[in-house]
């Protein structure tokens, strides 16, 4: 028998990922004998603070868990609380808090799409070495990532954290002369977001797919952004609040997060690949003309391929955000009126990574007794170690260093966001 | 720059609160708490920047660092473990690479002790507050003086 050979790659400190990852690669003979992706940070820190504040704290805390996607926890948040108040925030208030998330997914995706995962395929090094060969394309996406700021400012009152967001609705509504204003860079957006589809679906992709059960919020008639059931390309469908009763969250020892699985079947996968496996057919118009022009349809499962459901969200976001402004009337009053009740509340709502899940239970003053988050990237960690074993397991002909590129790029597939918002700086000083 | 909910990592928001009002009408003063590279708009056109933000290195809590970023990127270990998509540093050669960065650019660092979850500066860092405000305050007046 054949001494067989042991390889080992390690990557300290992912580069391109929110928050601090490394990843762990065992390889004996042709055989994929170990895989961890290790995650420092969860939320579990975060649910300890909230416990004993008020109930109208926890839009404004969740908001600080991560500095890409803060919208989404403010949504779940105040999906959550409202649920235990009995109050239901609906007509052009929901509409304001759709329009939003359109503003995030615009700014995340454009960050994600040409700066974080383009570099992998073109074979840039990082968007700095892409911006100084094509300044043109980083240059469309920080205008995109610009309109989503503005859509962000407009609404939320400022581009991060927003701090106009209110459980029962807002602190105050937008004119619709702000509103209107914002058309013309969001006709644009969309310009850019076409160009985008056309650009991802030239790229090169990997060979790979796998049999993902896809889980997304589904609502009969729109895209899934903020609000509706749970549903899979397995057939869960159940309401938000059945969550636990399907989803568990384990430890596993090398990683701080915590990894969910589907109790019946295990790994699952959320974020734009299952939204679009389950929602392609209620896209905008372009978007969907979009996808056809592109070659893709709800069946694809090559998670490399993501990067163009991303463009395609794009495309989406940017025609619903219009879509929204187009309809907008101002609202008598910026909030429902509620008073707190003791209760379980439960939010659900679509991170541009995927479903992010808050739980609470109040007491009757609004006070939080117990808090449980769960981010789109414990649900994916599980899928993205199975995809790191079968994508090595079809690549160990590369040498060493493009296989550790390859891994990276299966990892920016999800856009795992890890969770930890700070950004102090790592610095060595050196004295001569 | 920072998280005003991980302890010393809110030093430069700290820093910018108290700069607010302290300085000529000229002088915009922004609080950041997202990815850095939603910074290049906003100091685009900019003539100079002054960035605060919390360092963590070997150093004791509470020490200074001022680097001037206008001329060349900054050391790569400097960003090189942030723990963003992008670092500080790599917003700054982005930047640079697309013209969008302001003729004059300071990175005034201040070494952290604590960035776990929580509200207030440790007392290092918040003694080396003071400093931080008068350094950008004086050099924020010597440049419009030019």
């Amino acid at each position: 028998m054949a001494e067989s050979r042991t390889k080992t790659i390690r990557t300290d400190a992912l580069a391109r990922v929110e928050g601090e990852g490394a990843m762990f690669v065992k390889i004996e003979g042709d055989r994929v004998t170990d895989v961890k992706l290790r995650i420092y940070e969860p939320p579990r820190f975060f649910e300890a603070f909230l416990r004993g504040r008020a109930f109208t704290e926890a839009p404004d805390i969740t908001a600080r868990i991560c500095g890409i996607c803060p919208v989404a926890y403010q949504m779940s948040a105040v999906q959550a609380m409202e649920q235990i108040c009995g109050v239901e925030v609906g007509g052009q208030l929901r509409s304001l808090r759709r329009l939003l998330y359109c503003g995030e997914w615009i700014e995340s995706h454009a960050l994600h799409v040409f700066m974080l995962h383009a570099p992998d395929f073109l074979g840039y090094d990082s968007a700095v070495e892409l911006a100084q060969e094509n300044p043109a394309l980083v240059q469309q996406a920080l205008e995109l990532k610009k309109t989503g700021n503005k859509v962000m400012a407009v609404i939320g009152g400022r581009e991060i954290h927003p701090i106009n967001v209110r459980v029962g609705g807002w602190y105050r509504v937008p004119r619709k002369p702000e509103l209107a204003a914002l058309v013309p860079a969001l006709e644009q957006a969309r310009e850019v977001a076409l160009e985008a589809v056309r650009f991802t679906a030239g790229l090169d992709f990997p060979e790979y797919a796998q049999d993902y059960e896809l889980v997304a919020l589904s609502e009969p008639d729109e895209y899934p952004v903020d609000r509706g059931r749970i549903v899979s390309t397995k057939g869960l469908d159940i309401d938000v609040a059945e969550y636990d009763d399907h989803f568990v969250e384990e430890h596993v020892a090398w990683s701080n997060a915590l990894h969910s699985r589907l109790r019946e079947r295990g790994a699952y996968l959320c974020g734009p690949l299952a939204r679009y496996a389950l929602g392609a057919d209620r896209m905008s118009e372009a978007a969907r003309a979009a996808a056809a022009e592109a070659g893709l349809t709800p069946a694809e499962r090559n998670p490399f391929r993501s990067i163009i459901v991303r463009s395609v969200e794009l495309v989406y976001a940017a025609d619903e955000a219009l879509r929204l402004i187009e309809s907008y009337e101002e609202p008598d009053a910026p909030a429902v009126d509620l008073e707190p009740r003791a209760g379980v509340g439960y939010g659900c709502t679509e991170a541009p990574r995927g479903i992010l899940y808050h739980r609470y239970e109040l007491d009757e003053d609004g006070t939080i007794l117990d808090a449980k988050i769960v981010p789109p990237t414990s649900q994916n960690q599980r899928a993205i170690e199975d995809d790191l074993r079968g994508v090595v397991e079809r690549s160990l002909d590369l040498p060493d260093d493009e296989l550790s590129l390859r891994c990276e790029q299966t990892i920016r597939n999800y856009d795992p966001c890890i969770s930890c918002a700070t950004h102090f700086l790592k610095l060595e000083i050196e004295r001569s | 720059m920072g998280n005003a909910l991980r302890r010393d990592d809110a030093v430069g928001l700290v820093a910018a609160r108290r700069l607010r009002g302290t300085l000529p009408p000229e002088a915009e003063v922004l609080e950041w708490e997202g990815e850095p590279t939603g910074l290049i708009e906003i100091w685009a056109g900019a003539d100079a920047l002054w960035l605060i933000d919390a360092v963590s290195s070997d150093a004791p809590p509470g020490t200074i660092s001022r680097l001037e970023a206008s001329g060349e990127d900054l050391p790569k270990r400097f960003g090189g473990g942030s723990t963003h998509h992008f670092s500080l540093a790599e917003a700054l050669a982005l930047a640079r690479a697309l013209g969008h960065l302001p003729r004059h650019v300071v990175v005034l660092g201040v070494e952290g002790e604590r960035f776990d979850l929580g509200e207030g500066l440790t007392a290092a860092v918040e003694a080396a507050v003071p400093e931080v405000v008068e350094t950008v305050r004086a050099e924020v007046e010597r440049r419009l003086a030019r």
